[in-house]
């Protein structure tokens, strides 16, 4: 059952994230809620969804027990603010980031790690 | 430049205010266009629950925001978000706007709804400590902080208010305020005041967060005396108020000493043909039915100005 509200894809599962992440050389998840600091990042996500077609975006609610997967990663450690936000290159964690982010916040570390 | 390519109105910005004009100008057949900087819904999105929107018994603020946007597209009004403009050319009958990528927008006519955002407290470590410490949504990371000791910077509503809504959460909440007194309401001071886990360090500023990786620490400044203090902390929420989003719009339109947009009753600016709404206008009272009628009105507005 899907518990974010965005036109984006969203994973249920942990087994469907990894996947995901093996399958796609250049993939960026949002792990949030349907809260205020997360709720722009999917709207940027969208934005981008049409313009950058190397690359695969996704979200997944931060309360599911499944989003262990991303809440739990290394990367992760010391993050105090939603969302979650996980780039990942060929299956590995290229970059991690917390709290809100802008378009120009995103489209930078799209940038570095996925290319122009 | 073709016919086509001009919009009877360009609406800057995609909050209520600029919704709600976007609904009115598209449903009375003028072309338009909204152009939005940030996500749609502005500041509504940013509002857990809306309980006192007229007609609406209680509804989340990014629904309420989704449901305004899909009324303005199926009255054909087109929307572009999440773009940078770099520049405002007014002052012709035909206005032009300049995106960062290059693109031109033109219109007969602009409502200019930028609305505002959180003020940030513009210090050293502030950026840096985002999602590490400093936050500025209780409701949203509240819970990171069960058991530890948090302080938050303003004296309103929104501060006093989630500061008690963090004791849910947080072992010990400090309010750090720059005055004397608060300028929430009586009911929302009173209701911090008697919470336990709540104190008070008044006449006070933040001067710098520090950490490691992590925010561990804060500097403050006592305002009559001068003296610094430092304090450990494990977080920082901050409720400061709200500054509109006029900066790229100074030496444009007329701005007040607080950089609001200046107009007159019908929400005319001093260019003709230019008109504002919502937060970024001179006004008492920032609420979203309060942009609601200001997008109403400036819509209205601007339809006047194209018959004339």
């Amino acid at each position: 059952m899907k518990h974010l509200h965005t036109n984006l894809h969203e994973f249920e599962t942990a087994a469907e994230l990894e996947k995901y992440i093996n399958e796609n050389e250049n993939v960026m998840v949002c792990c949030g809620r349907m809260g205020p600091m997360c709720i722009p990042v999917y709207g940027v996500m969208e934005e981008l969804e049409e313009e950058r077609e190397n690359i695969k975006f996704a979200v997944m609610a931060f309360d599911s027990p499944e989003a262990g997967i991303i809440r739990n990663d290394p990367a992760c450690r010391g993050f105090m603010g939603l969302p979650f936000t996980m780039y990942y290159k060929n299956g590995k964690v290229a970059h991690a980031t917390s709290s809100i982010q802008n378009m120009q916040q995103v489209t930078s570390v799209l940038d570095e790690h996925f290319g122009a | 430049m073709t016919q086509e390519e001009i919009f009877d109105v360009i609406i800057v910005g995609g909050g209520a205010a600029g919704l709600t004009a976007g609904i009115y100008s598209s449903r009375a057949k003028l072309s338009t266009l909204i152009l939005n900087e940030g996500a749609i819904g502005g500041q509504m999105v940013l509002t857990e629950e809306i309980a006192n929107y007229p007609g609406v018994e209680s509804t989340k603020g990014y629904m309420l925001a989704n449901t305004m946007k899909n009324q303005a597209k199926q009255f054909g009004c087109k929307i572009k978000s999440n773009l940078q403009i770099k520049s405002y050319h007014l002052d012709e009958n035909i206005k032009r706007l300049v995106l960062e990528d290059g693109r031109e927008f033109y219109g007969r006519s602009v409502i200019l709804t930028p609305g505002g955002r959180p003020r940030p407290l513009g210090i050293p470590g502030e950026d840096e400590f985002k999602g590490t410490g400093v936050s500025y949504c209780a409701t949203c990371d509240g819970e990171f902080f069960t058991g530890k000791e948090v302080i938050v910077v303003g004296g309103g509503n929104s501060a006093l208010e989630e500061a008690v809504a963090l004791t849910t959460y947080a072992e010990k909440v400090t309010i750090v305020h720059q005055f004397d007194h608060f300028q929430a309401f009586k009911h929302a001071v009173e209701q911090a005041e008697k919470n336990p886990k709540i104190s008070f360090i008044m006449e006070s500023e933040l001067r710098s967060f520090e950490g490691n990786g992590v925010l561990k620490e804060v500097s403050l400044e006592h305002l009559p005396t001068g003296n610094n203090m430092t304090m450990n902390t494990d977080g920082v929420f901050i409720f400061a108020g709200y500054i509109p989003n006029t900066e790229d719009l100074q030496g444009i339109v007329e701005l007040n000493e607080r950089k609001e947009i200046v107009t007159d009753s019908d929400l005319r600016t001093n260019i003709p043909g230019v008109f504002a709404a919502g937060d970024c206008t001179v006004k008492k009272y920032r609420q979203v039915t309060t942009a609601v009628a200001d997008g109403t009105i400036a819509a209205l507005s601007a339809a006047e100005y194209l018959r004339s």
